[in-house]
């Protein structure tokens, strides 16, 4: 179950030392970090784990070296890519680094901050809703699975889906676009 | 944000899948790895009895061990042997 912490009271805790948020901010950001790895700069599996744990190890130790505590997306974000272009960087050493950076990095990345921050629109909506949503679009689930998952008729789900879709929307209409880690 | 429709909103929710649940998990005991118990969550796992008396008394097994229980430590190895 998220909190309602905003990012920047979600890393002071981690600072004070709460075991808890720290859960909740490996749990915010993790679809992000590993998106990056995987999406943006298409690492094998397990160079991605690899690199995953690299992120969350160094931003749990450096986290007070973070200026501004609500930037800590974009901060995890340039902190994945550099390790991901160091894996690629020794997994071809003879490359020339321009050329290490897979063609379209920076557009997925984009993408990707587009999809945290509808990700970060969802967290407002009603847990129904997040839970139809994200077993549909994240987890790629059938109607049937979720239907019997939810003890809901599969025949539900769609219009489920359709007004939770809508009111996501009206949830995301008003924001300001997220900053980018590109 | 009015570009975004329906649509829209689904394509980018399908960029972002779960990572991989150990993934998640290992990540999130990066507190009890620096406090040197990512041993005893491990003998934990691998031994019921040890298991089972951890979680009658967390506190108490945790003395057993050498380990000073602080409120913190207790929570966050509570959480994991709840998960």
């Amino acid at each position: 179950m998220p909190s309602e912490l905003t990012d920047a009271a979600l890393v002071a805790r981690c600072r004070a030392g709460d075991p808890a948020a720290w859960h909740e901010l490996v749990e915010r950001f993790s679809r992000y970090v590993y998106a990056i790895s995987i999406q943006a700069f298409r690492l094998p599996h397990h160079d991605a784990e690899d690199v995953f744990q690299e992120v969350f190890a160094r931003a749990y130790q450096r986290l007070d070296k973070l200026r501004d505590d609500e930037a800590i997306r974009p901060w995890l974000g340039q902190l994945t890519r550099r390790l991901c272009i160091d894996r690629l960087r020794a997994a071809a050493r003879e490359t020339p680094a321009e050329d290490i950076e897979p063609a379209g990095a920076d557009e997925t990345i984009a993408e990707l901050d587009e999809a945290f921050a509808v990700r970060e629109a969802l967290r407002e909506a009603p847990e129904h809703c997040r839970e139809v949503l994200d077993r549909f679009f994240c987890k790629d689930e059938s109607y049937a699975t979720i239907g019997a998952a939810l003890d809901l008729p599969a025949g539900t789900i769609a219009s489920r889906i359709s007004r939770c879709l809508a009111g996501l929307r009206k949830v995301l209409e008003g924001k300001k676009p997220a900053p980018s880690a590109v | 944000m009015s570009r975004y429709d329906e649509t829209r909103i689904g394509e980018l929710l399908r960029r972002l899948p779960p990572a991989p649940e150990g993934w998640v998990r290992a990540a999130q005991e990066l507190p009890l790895a620096r406090l040197g118990l990512d041993e005893l969550v491990r003998r934990a796992e691998a031994d019921a009895e040890f298991r089972s008396r951890l979680i009658a008394d967390l506190e108490a097994a945790l003395r057993d061990e050498g380990v000073e229980p602080d409120p913190q430590l207790v929570e966050a190895l509570r959480r994991r042997f709840q998960a």
